[in-house]
């Protein structure tokens, strides 16, 4: 293969932000290059400075950073570039979509209208010609009923929809260069396949190169022809996609590729009391409604579910987001009215109120997915994880509760000494730790646990994995496992239950589900997620 | 829409009922009537006047009666100002008023809203310390200090206003008003603004926009402004109710005839029926006023629709 004539040049880029904290390099000093029609991958976990170093290409970084060094596009270096040389590039000639499909999109205007904006600065064309053009893109793009869509507003559509747009956005001027900065890790499974097929596809027929910025391998091993591992601000490896994958020289690239967690979980014994039960489980929202407003809508957002968790056991639940999953958890701890019955250790509690729950709380205990939003800021490492003993266990002194802090704390692999310290001072992982000891120091039975790894990097995910069946051996704890992440989920659950739309498709034992489905809908989803050779972009 | 704005207006009638409720009320119970002067009237006269206007009926009598008179749109008579009902004297005082305030808010949110926005562009850069502190003084110094002022500088000094009063409305006689009443809303639209518009420049889609090659134009004013105008708008609601309902320092100050004095006058005097009329007043307007700002809400974003 003759090296492709090279379209983009990164050259010793630095990128630094000046915080209240002092100056922090994000970027330090890398060389990329992208070869024209060439899809190239940025792999790295967060704080990789993967992504920055693209917005700094493109001029987009937070008005505090500073980007030096040069990127050049076919002989212009867009770091100096004037703002108006820059946007006759930005574009049109290199062009971006984003992580975030929701909210990258102008709320207040249409998708015609948003499609056209780009489309008549970068061509002179006239109103109706740019209206065809952006036409041509929705179909290009896939979208059902491109003439009702140009009309619709943001909200209007999907997540995935909208990434469509952005797409369509993105190619409205036949750009050299497509910057993908994580475009489909908002998105569910089903859905990220879609969108990166249609990539692929859009890419063949347009030629035009790629620059992937992900943390998925998956991805990149699917997609890049190459692909650069970047590392706190640096590159660590760079080649051809197979040669990285096959043999990786540099320890973090090593440590990335085999981060993925494994391990199987084995079942219960078969006379394993049954703990938590469900039956008919039922909850209903209401929407709308009031004074001459009609009567509310309602969604059935979990639809009569049977559920049956023993002691020891890890059921997994799977869906996609809207399926369900979180608020059947959320019913069965009785956090939110439910309608059909709910057992705990072989009482009724679907009746008990408040107070006849309180007791029973410590032992029903729930770890959320959002390791930054779940922990006060205000308080301490030490009065966060206590303070749930304050409730349940009053008669303990001030030094006894100290104790349990660290005993727990050590649990999770953290330094007793960090009790002290406020939430900030740690990382996505770290704080998934404290959440999962304030939870712990409890003494629980069953833990809910709400996608506890999602919004962590793949190598920390395999930790958090292996600390939560650690603590499960060591307390016989029985999980409820809620997860979008099916490789999370087959490494965590001995019993699996797929749900959408409020009810359950498939259940059964975990390997015999992800070596047999038998549903249609639970095929797609493994098939979106595990099959790294399903999709080949170019040769 | 329309049905909401039905409900809307038909949700207002409770809503006034007991605001008038709870007002006609409280101003019994505060000590004093109408016609307990200083220079105290004769037993007689006394008596005869709040015979005259009902007030020796039962409380609950002299409620029906003001209810069933208000359906009417009869406010009464001022007890204090006889020769005049509180319907005449708030017609031809908001004559006054409306036209006052309306210019003030209009010269707030067109002048607060340019200083936000170039506050927000020039963030932490000395464009945006020199409006934030234009907005601090603004905000922080009192009508009664700015109107002397205003007084002082063009009407004295350079001549080039009236002092004072109203000369049926003439530009030159509003400016001075509009001014002092302009300049504190115009420091707050400022700081709202500027919060609103950084907030919405450092939002996604204003990146996409600049990832798109946009121009600064398109940018800052298609795509920022529209949504960072928002809170600006809830703000202007009750901003306007209070604008349009008169303001007794500048009123005083400027010798104009509007109904802001009424406010304070009324509460003073116990002239019953004229705080009545205050009362009902600025709750309508606030009514009216709120519920502009929510139609121009759903004008501004498609996404609020009212069904």
């Amino acid at each position: 293969m003759s090296t492709p004539e090279t379209v983009l040049a990164v050259n010793d880029l630095r990128v630094r932000f000046r915080t209240l904290d002092g100056v922090v390099d994000a970027v330090k000093g890398i060389n990329l290059r992208v070869g024209a029609g060439e899809t190239v991958a940025i792999v790295g976990e967060s704080g990789s400075g993967k992504s920055q170093t693209m917005m700094a290409a493109m001029r987009l970084l937070a008005s505090n950073g500073e980007a030096t060094g040069s990127v050049d596009y076919r002989g212009r270096n867009l770091l100096t570039l004037s703002k108006s040389g820059l946007n006759e590039v930005r574009g049109r000639k290199i062009t971006m979509i984003f992580q975030e499909p929701m909210t990258s999109l102008d709320p207040l205007y249409t998708i015609g209208n948003q499609l056209i904006e780009p489309i008549q600065r970068h061509r002179k064309l006239g109103a109706s010609a740019a209206r065809e053009e952006a036409l041509k893109l929705l179909r290009l793009v896939k979208i059902p009923d491109p003439e009702r869509r140009m009309k619709s507003y943001p909200y209007e559509m999907s997540g995935g929809q909208r990434q469509r747009v952005m797409i369509a956005m993105a190619l409205a001027n036949d750009p050299d260069i497509l910057i993908a900065d994580e475009p489909t890790t908002a998105l569910d499974v089903t859905i990220q396949a879609q969108i990166l097929t249609l990539l692929a596809e859009l890419q063949r027929k347009l030629g035009m190169a790629i620059v992937f910025i992900t943390h998925d391998l998956g991805i990149v091993r699917r997609f890049a022809d190459r692909v650069y591992v970047m590392r706190q601000g640096e590159v660590v490896e760079e080649g051809a996609t197979e040669a990285v994958f096959s043999a990786p020289n540099h320890a973090y690239t090593k440590m990335l590729l085999s981060a993925e967690p494994t391990g199987r979980k084995a079942p219960p014994s078969p006379n394993a009391p049954v703990l938590l039960e469900g039956r008919n489980v039922e909850v209903v929202f209401k929407i709308g409604g009031g004074f001459l407003a009609g009567d509310p809508m309602q969604l059935r957002a979990v639809d009569r579910i049977n559920i049956a968790l023993k002691k020891g056991q890890t059921i997994g639940i799977v869906g996609e987001s809207g399926s369900g999953k979180s608020t059947l958890g959320r019913a069965l701890l009785r956090l939110l009215p439910s309608e059909g019955g709910v057992r705990f250790e072989n009482r009724d509690i679907s009746k008990a109120d408040r107070g006849e729950m309180r007791p029973l709380r410590r032992e029903l205990q729930l770890v959320f997915q959002d390791p930054f939003g779940s922990l006060s800021p205000r308080m301490t490492v030490g009065q966060i994880i206590t303070e749930g003993l304050l409730v349940h266990e009053p008669s303990l002194s001030r030094k006894q509760r100290d104790e349990r802090a660290c005993q727990a704390l050590e649990e999770v692999g953290l330094d007793p000494f960090v009790r002290n310290r406020y939430p900030h001072e740690f990382s996505g992982g770290q704080r998934q730790r404290i959440a999962i000891a304030r939870a712990m120091i409890l003494k629980p039975k069953v833990v809910v646990l709400d996608e506890p790894t999602s919004a962590l990097d793949r190598s920390v995910q395999k930790q958090i994995v292996e600390l939560l069946r650690k603590l499960q051996k060591d307390h016989d704890l029985s999980y409820l496992f809620i997860s979008h992440d099916l490789a999370v989920v087959r490494a965590m659950a001995d019993y699996l239950i797929v749900m959408k739309q409020g009810k359950i498709v498939e259940e059964g034992m975990t390997d015999a589900i992800f070596d047999n489905p038998r549903e249609e809908y639970t095929q797609t989803l493994m098939a979106a997620a595990m099959d790294p050779t399903k999709f080949r972009l170019s040769a | 829409m329309f049905f909401y704005l039905l409900r809307r207006l038909l949700t207002a009638i409770p809503t006034m009922f007991v605001i008038v409720t709870i007002a006609f009320f409280l101003i019994r119970v505060a000590p004093g009537g109408p016609f307990n002067q200083e220079r105290g009237l004769s037993p007689e006269i006394k008596a005869n006047l709040e015979a005259q206007f009902g007030l020796n009926d039962p409380l609950w009598l002299q409620y029906w009666n003001y209810l069933k008179n208000l359906l009417h749109g009869d406010f009464g008579p001022s007890y204090n100002l006889p020769d005049f009902t509180v319907a005449e004297l708030f017609s031809e005082g908001l004559k006054v008023s409306i036209p006052l305030g309306l210019s003030a808010l209009i010269v707030a949110l067109l002048l607060g809203g340019t200083l936000g926005i170039i506050a927000a562009l020039n963030q932490n850069k000395s464009g945006d310390y020199a409006v934030i502190a234009v907005a601090t003084a603004g905000s922080t110094i009192p009508t009664f200090v700015i109107a002397p002022i205003i007084q002082l500088l063009f009407g004295l000094t350079w001549k080039l206003l009236p002092v004072g009063g109203w000369g049926g409305g003439a530009f030159i006689n509003m400016v001075g008003p509009v001014l002092t009443l302009a300049l504190p809303q115009m420091a707050i639209v400022a700081r709202l603004m500027r919060g609103s518009m950084i907030e919405s420049l450092r939002s996604h889609h204003i990146r996409t926009a600049r990832a798109m090659g946009l121009s600064d134009w398109s940018v800052v004013v298609k795509h920022a402004l529209r949504g960072a105008v928002l809170p600006i708008v809830s703000y202007a609601g009750p901003a306007a109710a209070a604008l349009l309902t008169g303001s007794i320092v500048v009123e005083t100050i400027f010798a104009i005839p509007g109904v802001g004095r009424y406010f304070v006058q009324a509460a003073l005097n116990r002239d019953y029926t004229l705080v009545m009329g205050t009362v009902v007043v600025i709750a309508l307007f606030t009514i009216v006023f709120n519920l502009i700002v929510d139609i121009m809400y759903a004008v501004v974003d498609p996404r609020v629709r009212y069904d």
